[in-house]
């Protein structure tokens, strides 16, 4: 039957091969839409993933902040987020990374420049897997030679500041030339900052019941230069998301920790009692897999910290674009149901002209399944043909179309992206409901022309 | 189903009729006949007298609305389509007027597909094709289409096609009809072989009676869908 199917499809060329293009173009059409779904959904997955937002819990201490309700009588203090909180954290299963967040103020100038040419800037640390971060795309310069060495990454902005060059209001990422960039590199940075001193202080004057008397605990602030070799120059600031304010000057997390900067969490240590040693104001955890997330959120609140993260977030961007694909999907698959039609009016036709070939086959012994069996053989061809050949010119429409979008993003002076993406799963879908849909549509000419008298059918000139 | 073993046809009151509008046209009308294996019958009848519409209720392409039918011992009125189609492939063969090769096909894939829906073996399939076709003389011409020979050619190839099974029984409907004299006398000399070196039962539609006297052993004469008489052939024994 299959090779009867294929003589017949051979026989009328022209119009099974228009028919198969039209499907061709259906599932092109289907693959398209949803290549660029697809494709889309990676991209913005790709870039917030490397945001460092939706691999990331935010862990902060318990009732950090009351506000100004009174304190109640058996308030049970909360757990401290010290050493030993961010040891328990690492011992989480699913957590790569451990850090604490920094951000001071810092006084900053090049070396041999004069001292009323020093500017204010908020300083925050990297870990070693900021390195991966969008931000470090069209990074200038190089990373830290290691984790706790002497060495910053600047913003562009803050290094126009340092280069005195005027401000560029309308795009704070605005890039420095190479030259510009030149005239920084190498450089030494004068930090200067406030250093919570390890000494600790003379206790203030008790007063009867003051818990003071009993709680020694406290710190000195001492004023501190710092010489920081300036390593690279990024134009927007790496892992923007995780923090408050503008952190135009990057020193590596390990070394920045080192500095014992003050810290907005040194004041409430110092004002809670027993808790007078090095307390963190919050500590980001990021882990393995955004999948793991939520996960280990849980574990981190059941060990008595607050936790956040944005993989809500995340969530709903996957439903949007489960629902942009879906949409995509529909409008691609309308193409594929006209050329489906195309594929009824094909074998309705061909019944008509093969009316009499059908008569002299059930003369011979073929059963009605035969018949039927014929057409489908032949829909299901046409419908892997189109399949093949759609999954092919979907693909290379991709191509042309996410060509076309880079020389523009090119021309804009933006960076290539990959916007199109075939996944197997799509090719074999595409193929599959290539075959369905012929199937489906196969099923009218093949029951009508299994349906035909024999008698009459012979009788047809 | 009063099949005596020697039986091959048996009708008994049989009935079709057509609708044609409001009217209704009794095509076989209440037909009683029997063959024996390997008899060469004749039906004769002016056009309209139902010798077609018995030939294909014989054939089993055709249903018919009361009455008995049975052929080579299978009662073709209680059949669904598919066994049918089975028998069709097995116990009979047929050749039409108009010969009815597939166009596209080759004689050897005409000759070929009937042994295709009965799921013959590939490798059985091309011998008994090149058989058929050696029988009826046309070894040279397999690989021609039907437009490229003459029409007794491609009656002989209709004839190999409705061999290549090996049926009991042989259906032929005018098959001399679209022949000029000389090409249908090797035709039908090739049919009265067949029936007696295979044994093969042969039922004939015709509208010549010099034909079918100097063929077949029986001649059943229709009209209305009647059947009118039927007698045996004494001038055959006289032909041979």
């Amino acid at each position: 039957m299959v090779e009867l199917a294929g003589r017949n499809l051979r026989e009328a060329g022209l119009r099974n091969s228009l028919t198969t293009l039209g499907i061709g173009v259906g599932v092109a059409s289907l693959v398209a839409m949803l290549s660029l779904g697809i494709g889309l959904q990676q991209f913005f997955n790709r870039q917030l993933g490397r945001s460092g937002l939706f691999d990331s819990i935010f862990v902060t201490q318990r009732q950090e902040f009351r506000g100004s309700r009174p304190q109640p009588a058996d308030l049970t203090p909360p757990k401290p987020l010290d050493d030993s909180a961010r040891k328990a954290f690492e011992g989480i299963t699913g957590v790569d990374e451990v850090y604490p967040y920094f951000s001071a103020v810092g006084e900053f100038r090049l070396e041999g420049s004069k001292p009323d040419e020093s500017h204010f800037s908020i300083v925050g640390g990297l870990p070693p897997s900021a390195r991966g971060s969008e931000a470090f795309d069209d990074f200038q310069g190089e990373f830290y030679s290691g984790d706790n060495v002497a060495e910053v990454i600047i913003l562009a902005d803050f290094g126009r500041l340092l280069l005195n060059l005027p401000p560029e209001p309308a795009n704070s990422d605005a890039k420095l030339t190479p030259e510009q960039v030149k005239q920084l590199l190498g450089k030494n940075l004068v930090f200067r900052y406030a250093q919570r001193s390890a000494e600790t202080a003379a206790p203030a004057p008790a007063a009867a019941g003051d818990a003071a008397a009993t709680d020694s605990s406290g710190f000195n602030i001492v004023r501190k230069d710092q010489n920081l070799r300036i390593m690279g120059v990024v134009n927007s600031e790496p892992y923007r998301g995780l923090r408050q304010g503008r952190t135009s000057v990057l020193l590596p997390n390990a070394f920045a920790e080192g500095l014992n900067m003050i810290q907005p969490g040194d004041v409430r240590s110092l004002i809670r009692p027993g808790q007078g040693g090095k307390v963190y104001s919050s500590i980001v955890v990021r882990v393995t897999k955004s999948k793991k997330v939520p996960e280990v959120e849980d574990q981190i609140k059941k060990l008595g910290y607050n936790a956040f993260s944005i993989v809500d977030a995340s969530r709903n961007l996957t439903l949007a674009f489960t629902f942009l694909d879906l949409f995509l999907g529909i409008f691609g698959s309308l193409a594929l149901a006209v050329a489906s039609l195309g594929i009824v009016n094909t074998l309705v036709m061909a019944i008509l002209e093969r009316r009499r070939e059908i008569g002299i086959m059930k003369a011979l012994g073929a059963s009605d399944g035969d018949v039927k069996w014929i057409f489908f053989v032949e829909a299901g061809s046409m419908g892997v043909l189109g399949g093949g050949l759609g999954v092919a010119l979907g693909w290379l429409i991709g191509r042309v179309i996410n060509f076309g979008t880079n020389v523009y993003m090119h021309r804009h002076d933006l960076r290539s992206q990959d916007f199109w993406y075939v996944p197997l799963w799509l090719i074999l879908g595409a193929l599959a409901f290539s075959v369905l849909v012929s199937w489906v549509a196969g099923m009218y000419p093949a029951s009508r022309a299994a349906k035909l008298d024999p008698v009459e059918a012979l009788r047809h000139d | 189903m009063g099949d005596n073993g020697n039986e091959a046809i048996k009708t008994v009151s049989l009935v079709r009729h057509y609708r044609l509008g409001r009217s209704v046209i009794p095509a076989v009308d209440g037909v009683s006949l029997a063959a024996k294996r390997g008899e060469f019958i004749a039906l004769l009848g002016a056009s309209g007298s139902g010798k077609s519409t018995l030939l294909n209720l014989i054939a089993g392409l055709d249903r018919p609305d009361a009455g008995e039918i049975v052929v080579d011992g299978q009662d073709l009125a209680s059949m669904d389509s598919r066994q049918l189609a089975q028998y069709r492939r097995h116990t009979v063969g047929m050749v039409f007027q108009s010969f009815n090769l597939v166009p596209n096909m080759t004689l050897y894939e005409n000759v070929e597909l009937p042994m295709r829906f009965a799921e013959t073996p590939r490798r059985d399939r091309k011998s008994r094709a090149l058989e058929a076709l050696r029988r009826v003389g046309l070894s040279d011409r397999m690989h021609h289409r039907p437009s490229e020979m003459s029409g007794g050619e491609q009656q002989r190839a209709a004839l190999a096609r409705a061999l290549v099974n090996e049926p009991k029984i042989l259906l032929a409907d005018e098959p001399t009809g679209n022949l000029d004299s000389k090409t249908g006398t090797e035709i039908m000399d090739l049919i009265r072989e067949l029936n007696r070196t295979l044994q093969m039962t042969v039922v004939m539609v015709t509208h010549e009676k010099p034909l079918a006297e100097r063929y077949a052993g029986r001649l059943i004469f229709l009209g209305d869908g009647k059947l009118l008489s039927e007698t045996e052939n004494n001038k055959l024994g006289a032909a041979r």
